[in-house]
C-alpha cells in the first residue's frame, strides 16, 4: 500500500533535476550549433552565419584523417586485447571464490581507479627504464590494460545471471569444451561482450590523459584536438571534428545499452 | 559453476572418457577444475601484474632517484631528497590547491547530481527510466576532449555566456564575481570558478550512477513506515533516506575527487597559471626533465587516494559500486 504522495515527485525536485540535466547536455548541443558557423576566427554567439563548407574543408584534410586512421586502429587492438583479457578474467572470478580472488578484482579495476596521469607517467617511466621506443604498440599496450575494466564488468554481471549448471548439463550430455562453450556459454554471455567491447572502443577512441604519455611522433585524434585546444589554428575544422567525436562515441553507447538493457544495466556504468 | 569449485579430481569417471584431443582436453579441463582456473586467470594477471604494477614500481623507483641540479642528469642512488622537495613552499601549494579543488567539486558534483539520481531511482517508471539512463550515460561516456571544447566556446569572452548574461542585463554581477580575490580574474575562462565549473561538468556524471544505484536500494517499505509513523518528508529523507544512500554517494566521490585530482588538461586549458598537481607532474616529466620529482608528486594523489579508499571501504562504498 503506498499513499499517493510518495508517488508523486516535489516540484523542487523535478526542478532542480531537470536542471541538472539541462546543465549536462546543453554544452554538447552547442557543439553542434558551432559546427555550421560561418565565424572562422573566434567563438563569437550567436553564430552570424551558417553553412555546412567546413564539413568539407575537413573532409579533404590529411591530417585528420591520419589520426582517425589511428585512433581506430589503436583502438579495435586494445578492445580485442581486452576482450580476451576481460573475459578470462571474468569467467574466472565469478561463481568461483578463492584465495586472492578480491586482489585480482582490485587489480583489474585499478588502472581505472587510479588517475590516468599516473597510469601515463608509471608507464612512461617504465618504458624509459626498460629503453622501449615510442611506437603504435606503446599506445596499444596502455589502452589495452585500462580498457579490461570495462569487458570485465559487463562480463561479470552476466555471468552472475547465467546459471552454472547449464554448463554442467552440457558437459554431462557429451559436449566438450570448445562445445559448450560455442553452443551454452557464448550465446548467454555475447551480448554482453559486444557491448563491453563496444565501450572499450568509445574509451580508447576518446583516451587523451594516458595516450600523451605512451605516444612518441603519433598523433590519436585525441591528441590532434588537444593541441587545437591549447593553439586553435584551425578553428572552423575543430569544431566539425568534435561535432563528428560525439556522434562516433555516441552510437556505441547506445547500441551496448541497447543490447545489456534487460537485466543487467551495468554496460556503463563506471567509465 | 559452483561445481567447478568444488574438486572432483578423485570421483571415478561413470562415463567412458571423450574421445579425441578436445575430448580429452576437455575431461582434463573437467577434472582439474583448480587448474583450470589457473589457465585461465594467468594470461591477465600476467598483463596487469606485468605491464600495470610493474610500471607502477618503476614509477615507485624513480621517485627515490635524485636530479643532478648542475648537469640537470638523473643520479640513480637511493636517496630521500626528492620527497623532501615536496615539501617545498611552492610544491606545498601545489597539493593543497589541488586537493581543495578536487573536495569542492566533489561537494559540488553531490548536490547537482543527488535530485536527478533521486528522481530516477525512485520516481521515473518505464520510458523516463531509460531516458534519464541515457541521459546520464551519453553525457558521462561522451569524449572528454569535445566537452572541454564545448566550455571552452562557452566561457569565451564573446561566447555564450557572457552574451546570455548581457541580454539579462546581469553582466556587472559577472564582473562582481570576477573582481573578487582567488576566484576572479580578467574572465572566466582563466579564474579558478571556470576550472571549478568544468571539472564539476565533466566528472559529475561519474557520481550520478553510484549514487542512483544505492537509492534504488532503499527500500520502499522504510520510506513508507517513516510516514506512517508520523515523520515529515523532510524528517524521512534526512532520517531514511540519506544515511541508506550515502555508501553511495561515498562511492562515487571516489571517481570525482581522484578524477579530479589526477587532471592535468582542464586546469591547463581553462584556468589561472597556477599549477595542479597534474600539471606539476606533466611539467617536472616533460620540459624540465625532472622525472624523479614527477614520480614523487604522483605519490601524493595515490597516498591520498587510499586513506580515501581505506575511509569509503569502512562506509561499506565498495558494496554501491
Amino acid at each position: 500500500m503506498s499513499s499517493d504522495r510518495s508517488q508523486r515527485a516535489p516540484v523542487g525536485l523535478k526542478v532542480a533535476a531537470a536542471a541538472g540535466l539541462l546543465f549536462l547536455h546543453l554544452p554538447i548541443l552547442i557543439i553542434f550549433v558551432y559546427a555550421f558557423t560561418t565565424e572562422e576566427k573566434s567563438y563569437v554567439w550567436p553564430p552570424p552565419g551558417f553553412t555546412t563548407q567546413w564539413f568539407a574543408v575537413t573532409w579533404n584534410r590529411p591530417d585528420v584523417w591520419e589520426a582517425l586512421t589511428l585512433s581506430v586502429q589503436v583502438a579495435a587492438i586494445s578492445t580485442v586485447i581486452a576482450l580476451v583479457l576481460g573475459t578470462l578474467c571474468a569467467a574466472a572470478i565469478s561463481g568461483t571464490s578463492f584465495f586472492g580472488r578480491e586482489t585480482i578484482s582490485l587489480l583489474v579495476i585499478l588502472p581505472i581507479a587510479l588517475p590516468g596521469i599516473i597510469t601515463g607517467i608509471a608507464l612512461r617511466s617504465a618504458f624509459s627504464l626498460a629503453e622501449i621506443p615510442f611506437s603504435f604498440w606503446t599506445i596499444v599496450l596502455g589502452h589495452a590494460t585500462f580498457c579490461v575494466v570495462v569487458v570485465y564488468n559487463n562480463a561479470v554481471a552476466r555471468f552472475r545471471r547465467t546459471s552454472g549448471s547449464m554448463i554442467e548439463a552440457s558437459m554431462d550430455l557429451g559436449a566438450d569444451a570448445f562445445q559448450t562453450f560455442r553452443h551454452v556459454i557464448l550465446p548467454n554471455i555475447g551480448t554482453a561482450l559486444v557491448a563491453g567491447g563496444m565501450l572499450a572502443f568509445a574509451l580508447s577512441f576518446d583516451e587523451v590523459i594516458v595516450t600523451t604519455f605512451t605516444a612518441g611522433q603519433q598523433q590519436t585524434l585525441p591528441i590532434w584536438m588537444l593541441e587545437e585546444l591549447v593553439r586553435p589554428r584551425q578553428r572552423p575544422v575543430t569544431n566539425v571534428v568534435a561535432m563528428v567525436v560525439v556522434i562516433v562515441t555516441f552510437l556505441p553507447i547506445l547500441a551496448a545499452y541497447y543490447l545489456t538493457r534487460d537485466g543487467d544495466q551495468i554496460a556503463g556504468a563506471g567509465k | 559453476m559452483s561445481a567447478l569449485a568444488a574438486d572432483r579430481t578423485g570421483a571415478p569417471a561413470i562415463l567412458a572418457g571423450r574421445g579425441g584431443v578436445f575430448g580429452a582436453m576437455s575431461d582434463w579441463v573437467w577434472r582439474h577444475p583448480r587448474m583450470f582456473l589457473f589457465l585461465m586467470l594467468t594470461p591477465p594477471v600476467l598483463w596487469l601484474g606485468i605491464i600495470y604494477i610493474g610500471s607502477l614500481f618503476a614509477l615507485l623507483l624513480q621517485s627515490f632517484f635524485s636530479i643532478d641540479e648542475f648537469s640537470g642528469l638523473i643520479n640513480r642512488e637511493f636517496t630521500l631528497k626528492t620527497y623532501g622537495e615536496l615539501f617545498l613552499p611552492q610544491n606545498v601549494d601545489i597539493v593543497v590547491r589541488t586537493v581543495l579543488m578536487a573536495a569542492l567539486v566533489t561537494i559540488a558534483s553531490a548536490i547537482v547530481a543527488f535530485p536527478i539520481a533521486y528522481y530516477a531511482a525512485r520516481y521515473a517508471k518505464g520510458k523516463w527510466k531509460a531516458a534519464f539512463y541515457l541521459g546520464v550515460m551519453l553525457p558521462l561516456w561522451s569524449s572528454y576532449l569535445v566537452k572541454v571544447y564545448a566550455w571552452k566556446l562557452i566561457l569565451a569572452k564573446e561566447g555564450i555566456l557572457n552574451w546570455f548574461l548581457a541580454k539579462l542585463h546581469l553582466t556587472w554581477l559577472l564582473d562582481a564575481w570576477l573582481a573578487l580575490p582567488i576566484v576572479g580574474g580578467n574572465s572566466l575562462s582563466v579564474s579558478y570558478t571556470g576550472t571549478f565549473l568544468v571539472f564539476v561538468y565533466v566528472w559529475m556524471p561519474f557520481m550520478i550512477v553510484p549514487m542512483q544505484a544505492a537509492l534504488e536500494r532503499v527500500p520502499g517499505n522504510l520510506i513508507e513506515a517513516s510516514a506512517d509513523l508520523g515523520a515529515a518528508p523532510r524528517q524521512t529523507f534526512r532520517n531514511v533516506i540519506l544515511p541508506l544512500a550515502m555508501p553511495g554517494v561515498i562511492a562515487g566521490s571516489i571517481f570525482t575527487f581522484s578524477l579530479t585530482m589526477g587532471d592535468y588538461i582542464i586546469p591547463q586549458i581553462i584556468g589561472t597559471s597556477r599549477l595542479f598537481i597534474g600539471q606539476a607532474v606533466y611539467a617536472h616529466q616533460g620540459t624540465a626533465g625532472n622525472i624523479p620529482l614527477a614520480a614523487a608528486f604522483t605519490v601524493v594523489p595515490i597516498v591520498v587516494m587510499g586513506f580515501y579508499l581505506w575511509f569509503a571501504k569502512r562506509q561499506g562504498a565498495f558494496d554501491a559500486l
